[in-house]
């Protein structure tokens, strides 16, 4: 029975990791960069939901619905301010250092407005948590949300990549960004809205990882989103799939590993994996091979 | 050109003599004690260093106020370390820059062994209101205020079995920091005389703290009817919910670092009810002097004190215990203040608002009687025996 609990345990938090990682990979299939910035986004549309829900003691639909477009807003307001004007620049470090730049920045303003203390988010998930097996076996209502808006994310977003107009668009983007535009795709266009769906993505994310485990602060979407990097990276960088994959396997890892090896050393053992998947398949998972022409 | 270099060296040797005067200015105005503090005013710990700073304050403004120390006033600089060591021993360095003869903290352990690297090079009389690891009190210029981690190791497990709290205890403890695993260290070490089996020892590291559902539920596994927490508030609040979410129901039992724990922003206080913690001070003890501390420190910080600030308290009326048993002068250098005060340190006995009749080790220890708590209705009261 606890292995059961174990593994549900490890897909519900590789979940979290499984939609904070799209954020990732969507990007840098399409930009080529990698938005570190992605994880305090998550932090800001938790705080989002806590001031309108428990400061300001709206409905919670509200807030949610307001942390999902200050970070669709935030997403497109860091892409065009900060990493736009650095797209031709010379040195892809240039854009790189930049986010981890805006990452801090993202940081030190949350602990500017909000304050260092911890506040503790409630949950946006009023379900009852199911019991099995006689009380054996205890699923709670975050899980089952967090496990279910995974999947529904993860389908909604393959469909649109591959049957609207919008993520052809963004394929052609990923695939020859000079031969898109000459094809007249947008290509400033695609890669904001690519911003978008991310942090709308991040804001999402946030409020499940927060639900699941509530203490709020700057700090709280870091870890978690170096984590979801590396599961992006684990199931291949660039590719849908293979974030919603990493995510999962990288979640129950972890969780297995505290269980059956040594609760210190999961991390340790989360990354060595990392490393002999690299070593095989160096694209991750499911990345693709990119032959690049000289 | 000729005439530009003679301007230069000029104006260079006129800013020389100004210096070398303002430098005279600076040792003959020294007629003030400058206390300086460290702690985390930011970050994830601010509750504790926000605490220090004013009950340090506190102190200084009632002391300056009743005429100093031997009728020399205190002044005070309080700087933020965000818990970073890092950050802590630049705070150190900005401190005696400004002045410093006498450090109150650094306040968490980590920081406080960084430090106390560095304070031991200018033999700079420390001493920490809260870091309680045995590795901050490591250099003789340091001394505590608070018990250090193996002795609340010690005290919680010799509580726990002579007042048959629990007979299968698990532990949840961070690996990573110093403070938790010298607790738990010590912990395991005397629950082998104790009447009561540790039934599970789980830990988890500062890139884990998010999910503790595999260490609560190996504790549920195992049979545990108490999880002793050796680790700060915040991964406790996350500890209390997940177990309240999973159903589980374990009496919690942790240390000082628990403290602050109610304070959380929107934390569900209901979750904490039973916590049993064992901390040298209780802002409802019925006592006069708590009582005064607690009013003063609400009328002036809106709030309501917690142990970390009671030691700050207490810290900087021990500094006025040793100036006064060793008649030491603010015209002497920090290295000479330093010896004066080490030496009074093992003579003196003080009573605090954290312990009655406080008593140094030369290397640093304090000896005082811990007291257990558990929170009720929301507060923090004192288990009476």
């Amino acid at each position: 029975m606890s292995f059961i609990s174990y593994l549900i345990n490890g897909i519900s938090l590789g979940s979290v990791y499984a939609i904070i990682a799209l954020g990732y990979t969507m990007v840098y299939g399409i930009a080529k960069m990698l938005n570190f910035a992605h994880g305090d986004v998550i932090m800001f549309g938790s705080y989002a939901v806590f001031t309108i829900v428990s400061t300001l003691s709206l409905p919670t639909w509200l807030g949610m619905l307001v942390s999902i477009i200050l970070c669709t807003v935030l997403g497109i307001t860091i892409e065009a301010v900060a990493y736009r004007p650095l797209r031709q620049a010379s040195s892809s470090l240039a854009v790189l250092i930049t986010a981890i730049g805006v990452s801090y920045l993202l940081q030190n303003v949350a602990l500017l407005i909000f304050g260092a203390n911890t506040k503790s988010f409630s949950s946006v998930v009023s379900m009852a948590p199911l019991k099995l097996a006689d009380g054996g076996l205890t699923i709670t209502g975050e899980t089952i949300v967090t496990i279910s808006c995974c999947i529904v994310i993860m389908i909604v977003l393959t469909l649109f990549v591959n049957k609207t107009k919008a993520g052809q668009a963004m394929l052609a983007v990923s695939e020859d960004k000079g031969a898109a535009q000459l094809m007249g795709i947008n290509v400033n266009g695609t890669i904001s809205l690519t911003f978008a769906i991310g942090s709308a993505l991040a804001a999402v994310a946030g409020m499940l990882l927060c639900s699941a485990y509530p203490a709020l602060t700057p700090y709280t979407g870091s870890m978690p989103g170096i984590k979801a990097f590396v599961a992006a990276v684990f199931g291949g960088i660039g590719s849908i799939p293979g974030a919603f994959i990493g995510g999962i396997i990288l979640g129950i890892i972890e969780i297995f590993s505290k269980a059956y090896i040594s609760s210190q050393l999961s991390d340790a053992i989360v990354f060595l994996v990392l490393i002999i998947v690299l070593l095989v398949k160096p694209t991750g998972i499911l990345g693709k091979k990119i032959q690049e022409k000289v | 050109m000729k005439k530009f270099t003679k301007l230069t060296a000029l104006a260079l040797s006129l800013a020389m003599v100004v210096a070398s005067f303002t430098g005279c200015g600076a040792a003959a105005g020294a007629n003030t004690f400058k206390i300086g503090g460290i702690g985390p005013t930011t970050g994830g710990a601010a509750i504790y260093g926000t605490a220090v700073k004013n009950g340090a304050d506190l102190a200084i403004k009632e002391i300056n106020a009743a005429g100093g120390i031997n009728g020399v006033q205190i002044e005070y600089n309080f700087q933020d370390d965000e818990l970073d060591n890092e950050k802590s021993v630049n705070a150190y360095n900005a401190l005696k820059d400004w002045g410093m003869n006498i450090l109150v903290g650094p306040t968490t352990s980590g920081c406080c062994v960084a430090v106390a690297a560095e304070s031991v090079n200018d033999n700079m009389f420390q001493i920490t209101p809260s870091g309680s690891s045995v590795d901050c009190i490591a250099n003789d210029n340091v001394f505590q205020v608070c018990f250090t981690d193996p002795n609340q190791g010690i005290g919680a497990a010799a509580y726990i079995g002579q007042n048959n709290v629990a007979s299968k205890v698990a532990v949840i403890y961070d690996s990573s920091d110093v403070y938790s695993s010298g607790i738990y260290t010590k912990f395991a070490q005397e629950a082998a005389n104790q009447p009561f089996d540790i039934v599970s020892a789980e830990a988890f590291t500062a890139d884990s703290k998010t999910d503790f559902s595999v260490q609560l539920q190996k504790a549920a596994d195992n049979g545990a009817e108490l999880v002793f927490l050796p680790i700060y508030y915040t991964e406790a609040s996350l500890i209390l919910t997940q177990a309240a979410s999973a159903g589980y129901n374990f009496k919690f039992f942790g240390c000082d670092g628990l403290d602050g724990i109610l304070g959380v922003e929107n934390f569900d206080t209901s979750l904490a009810e039973g916590v049993m913690l064992l901390t040298p001070f209780a802002a409802d003890a019925k006592d006069e002097k708590t009582q005064k501390f607690v009013a003063d420190y609400q009328a002036a910080y809106g709030d309501t004190p917690n142990q970390f600030a009671a030691d700050a308290y207490d810290a900087v009326y021990i500094i006025k215990a040793a100036i006064e048993k060793s008649g030491a002068k603010p015209s002497m250098s920090v290295s000479e203040l330093g010896d004066a005060l080490k030496g009074a340190m093992t003579q003196l006995s003080v009573d605090g608002l954290t312990g009655a009749a406080m008593t140094w080790t030369a290397d640093g220890a304090v000896n005082k009687a811990p007291k257990a708590m558990e929170i009720k209705d929301g507060n923090y009261a004192l288990i009476q025996d």
